[in-house]
């Protein structure tokens, strides 16, 4: 520490900003000096993301300044924040899908001249990747990559327009564990050669691992700036939800029913690639029992969802339901056997972010006589309906009429997790529930999965997280490269085991 | 100083009537300065305009009687604009809909006079969804682009109905296309010029709205239109449901091409393919896909056509006057709806 007084790198004073119905940031003052990590701690909803966005132009505040390595700053676009060296890798990527990386790269650079010497960009982009160890193909298009490449995309935007305050807002809540070291090794790298960042997370142990200062949100106002060094992950937990958070769960003694969901040989053909999708799985989950889906992403996670949802076919194989064969049923035959299901890119399959709250709760129900009368949507019951579920799942949104897509991350899960909780017929299919999720509505999300098991639903929990599996789950199989690998029961196995199998080696097949 | 557009941070209601309203009044000004370059007084050739399409009730009637093929199929193309399919053929769907008006009243003799009005209407709806239909299962099943296949069959149809009007069906003796319906198959006029099509048009506005707007079917369409990945993890099949809206889009530009027929022409003749299904994507755009706002957005576009009529008589301006006026109220009008996500501001630059 240096003992004559610094200047933070960004500083802003006394932001407000309120929203129509909220008050989402509420006189929040931050410092950030040059080299440093300051995580971004926060319940869902909390204001985390609105106080980013001001730093980059996206909006403006009510009130309070912003000044810039010591200057007081308008920032009114990203084009004017990027002038400024500061970049952000947004909660919900902000990539063109059907352009490429290249494009994608350079698109909405400034000074960018009308026909764009392509060669000397991609080489630019080639190095930078080496530098920074981000391996990327310049002319592979969007829609193509998996998530964790196309994270790497959003960093190579910034490095590549010479960023030097990094904003990265849960950067890793999408990415699988391997994935996520990787961008932490990144970031270190960054960090090393003098860049500064602000880090939004949930995960506790990535904020004492990286931030050398922890910033707490509750409600758009700041309760509390410290050391990471003086801190520990419960102290954190505790300080963002305002009580103590359990860690452990309670649940009934594991005593399950008959089968009702069972896959017999199930392959999936995969129509690009040399090796199926899915080949060969066979599984049943019984009343009162969750399984949970170990492996690296990309497996075959996905498909083995989507065959069981009916949007995709099997090639080989049956699938029956309560012993009926619904291999060939259409989702909604499917659905109305029981089956609900929380996916996994919640922007893209989960919601329809123009439409309402209360619109995006009723998306199963509608066609119920709980909501309508044959053709006809009952309003006056849907609003009772949707505020029913807004209070039990504690979503926070202004009211039910509120577009989703204004929704923070946090609440736009538990939108997702309260229309298939609810409208679960017994049979519960969960993609990654509780990413993006704080550590109070993670603990919920967990306690209603635990909640529907004992109340004799069969669940399917697909994570990329082996303790919130053997936290959560009775059985585990584990998928690599599109077979299982092995089933286990949680009390049987270990770690060791279950991480052997996920990268391929051991288990029975 | 500079002037940038910055984005706004949500929609404003106020302002989808404020938006259209000063569009307008722009129109209007970049209208009279080309008004004054060809020498016409600018104001007295907009009250020329106004009088011709709203000056006395015959001049009215003629124009609510060309608001009425514009709304139908304003509220055609409307339906599969929901959807995000881009339904650029009501033209074709609106001749399809005279052909098989036409079809019926000179060829089903067999029926009693009195079904042959309702029968050739409901046939020319049938026409008209066939005809949608199958850009629908192209595009539904085989994920074929809608906006070629639409757009081609336009052609086909005018072709159709071209060669039935000047060989097949042409009447023995007299002017171009098919022989004059005999009056009990005319549609009956209720007020002047204006027939009973209006009531059928108003009573359609009322049953999309409620179609639309309340049922659960209504509810699919908006999610799809808005985000069909989504709808389809919801259980929506997004096939069937493009399936059939091309089918009611059809039926209702078929409506509107048959009506026209039993009410105005009374014959298949040239002329049949006037532009009301272009100008109905117009009216299904500016009307933000709203049933009810398509009755205004018509009637507006339906008195500049009347209007430019009377301008054309009263100022002595060359027809094609008529026509620049028209698509300069479109200019600003589709342009203005940046707006709707965008504000202008000026910035003064600070030490
Ligand atoms: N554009 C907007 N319009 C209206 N309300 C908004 C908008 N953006 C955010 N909000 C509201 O502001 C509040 C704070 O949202 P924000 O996205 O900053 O939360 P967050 O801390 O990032 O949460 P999460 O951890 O879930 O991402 C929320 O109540 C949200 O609904
Ligand atoms: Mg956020």
């Amino acid at each position: 520490m240096e003992t004559r007084e610094r200047i933070p790198v960004v500083s802003m004073q006394h932001i407000t900003k309120h929203f129509p119905g909220v008050l989402a940031n509420d006189d929040v003052s931050l410092e950030l000096y040059a080299g440093e990590v300051l995580a971004l701690l926060g319940e869902n909803g909390a204001g985390k993301s609105t106080l980013m966005n001001m730093l980059v132009g996206l909006y403006r505040p009510d009130s309070g300044s912003i000044s810039i390595r010591g200057e007081v700053q308008h920032i009114r676009s990203p084009q004017d924040s990027m002038a400024l060296g500061i970049g952000m890798v947004h909660q919900e990527f902000m990539l063109v899908g059907n352009m490429s990386v290249l494009e994608n790269i350079i698109l909405g650079l400034k000074d960018l001249p009308v026909v764009p010497d392509v060669a000397t960009i991609r080489k630019k982009i080639t190095e930078l990747s080496d530098t920074y160890g981000l391996q990327v193909d310049p002319d592979a298009i969007i829609h193509n990559l998996s998530v964790g490449e196309q994270q790497r995309v959003e960093i190579l935007k910034l490095v590549y327009r010479g960023a030097e305050i990094l904003i990265l807002d849960e950067p890793t809540a999408v990415l699988t564990p391997g994935e996520s070291r990787d961008l932490n090794r990144i970031i270190k790298k960054m960090l090393s050669q003098g860049k500064s960042a602000i880090f939004i997370t949930h995960k506790m142990d990535e904020v004492i691992e990286f931030s050398h200062k922890v910033q707490v949100l509750r409600r758009g106002k700041s309760v509390n700036v410290i050391d990471t060094a003086s801190v520990t992950p419960r102290d954190l937990a505790n300080m963002m939800v305002g009580r103590d958070v359990l860690f452990t769960l309670d649940r009934c003694a594991f005593n399950p029913g008959e089968p009702r969901l069972r896959l017999s040989h199930v392959s999936v053909e995969n129509p690009l690639g040399s090796r199926p999708y899915l080949n060969d799985i066979s599984l049943s989950i019984r009343r009162g029992e969750i399984l949970g889906i170990a492996g690296v992403a990309g497996n075959g996670q996905t498909q083995l969802t989507e065959v069981i949802t009916g949007l995709l076919k099997a090639s080989e194989g049956s699938i029956e339901i309560d012993g009926k064969n619904v291999t060939k049923c259409t989702p909604l035959q499917i659905i109305q056997t029981g089956v609900s299901h929380i996916p996994a890119d919640r922007g893209a399959m989960g919601v329809v972010g123009d439409m309402s709250v209360g619109d995006n709760l009723a998306m199963k129900k509608y066609r119920t006589h709980e909501l309508s009368t044959g053709p006809v949507v009952k309003r006056s019951r849907l609003r009772l309906f949707a505020d029913k579920l807004i209070q039990s799942f504690i979503i926070k949104t202004p009211n039910q009429d509120t577009a989703v897509k204004f929704l923070s991350g946090g609440n736009i899960q538990k939108t997702i997790l309260a229309r298939e909780i609810d409208s679960c017929g017994g049979i519960l299919i969960a993609v990654y529930p509780s990413r993006g999720l704080d550590v109070g509505a993670t603990e919920a999300v967990r306690q209603n999965l635990i909640a529907q098991r004992d109340a004799g639903s069969a669940v399917l929990l697909v994570s990329e997280e082996l303790d919130e599996l053997q936290m959560v789950a009775d059985t585990i199989a584990v998928l690599f490269e599109g077979r299982i690998m092995g089933i286990r029961k949680v009390s049987e196995t270990n770690t060791e085991e279950l991480g052997m199998m996920m990268a391929g080696v051991g288990g029975d097949a | 100083m500079r002037l940038v557009l910055e984005k706004r941070e949500r929609r404003l209601k106020r302002m989808s009537l404020l938006i259209p309203l000063f569009s307008f009044i722009l129109s209007l000004l970049i209208g009279a300065i080309v008004l004054a370059a060809s020498k016409a007084d600018p104001i007295q050739a907009y009250v020329a305009m106004a009088k011709g399409a709203f000056g006395n009730a015959r001049r009215f009637q003629y124009t609510l009687v060309e608001a009425l093929p514009l709304l139908i199929c304003g509220l055609s193309v409307g339906i599969a604009f929901r959807l995000r399919f881009w339904n650029i053929g009501a033209e074709g769907q609106f001749v399809w809909g005279a052909i098989g008006v036409t079809w019926v009243i000179q060829f089903w003799t067999f029926l009693p006079d009195p079904l042959l009005l309702p029968a050739g209407i409901l046939v020319g709806m049938i026409a008209g969804a066939l005809w949608a239909g199958i850009p629908g299962v192209l595009k539904a099943y085989w994920a074929v682009d809608e906006t070629l296949t639409t757009l081609m069959l336009n052609y086909v149809a005018i072709g159709v109905a071209e060669y039935l009007y000047i060989k097949a069906w042409k009447a023995p003796k007299g002017i171009l296309g098919t022989p004059e319906f005999p009056e009990f198959t005319q549609l009956s006029q209720v007020w002047g010029k204006v027939h009973s099509g209006v009531f059928i048009a108003l009573a359609l506005v009322v049953v999309l709205w409620f179609l639309l707007y309340k049922t659960t079917w209504g509810f699919e369409l908006n999610m799809i239109g808005k985000n069909p990945v989504a709808a389809r993890y919801q259980g929506v099949s997004i096939e069937k449901s493009i399936v059939i809206a091309l089918l009611i889009s059809g039926a209702i530009a078929g409506l509107a091409g048959s009506l026209n027929t039993v009410a105005i022409t009374h014959r298949l003749t040239r002329g049949v393919n006037a532009g009301y299904g272009f100008t109905g994507i117009i009216i299904a755009w500016m009307s933000n896909l709203n049933p009810f706002a398509s009755i205004i957005v018509a009637i507006v576009m339906a008195s500049l056509t009347t209007g430019a009529d009377a301008l054309q008589i009263a100022m002595k301006l060359p027809e094609s006057m008529g026509a620049v006026l028209q698509g300069l109220v479109l200019i600003p009008l589709l342009a203005g709806s940046v707006f709707h996500d965008y504000h202008l501001k000026l910035i003064r630059e600070e030490e």
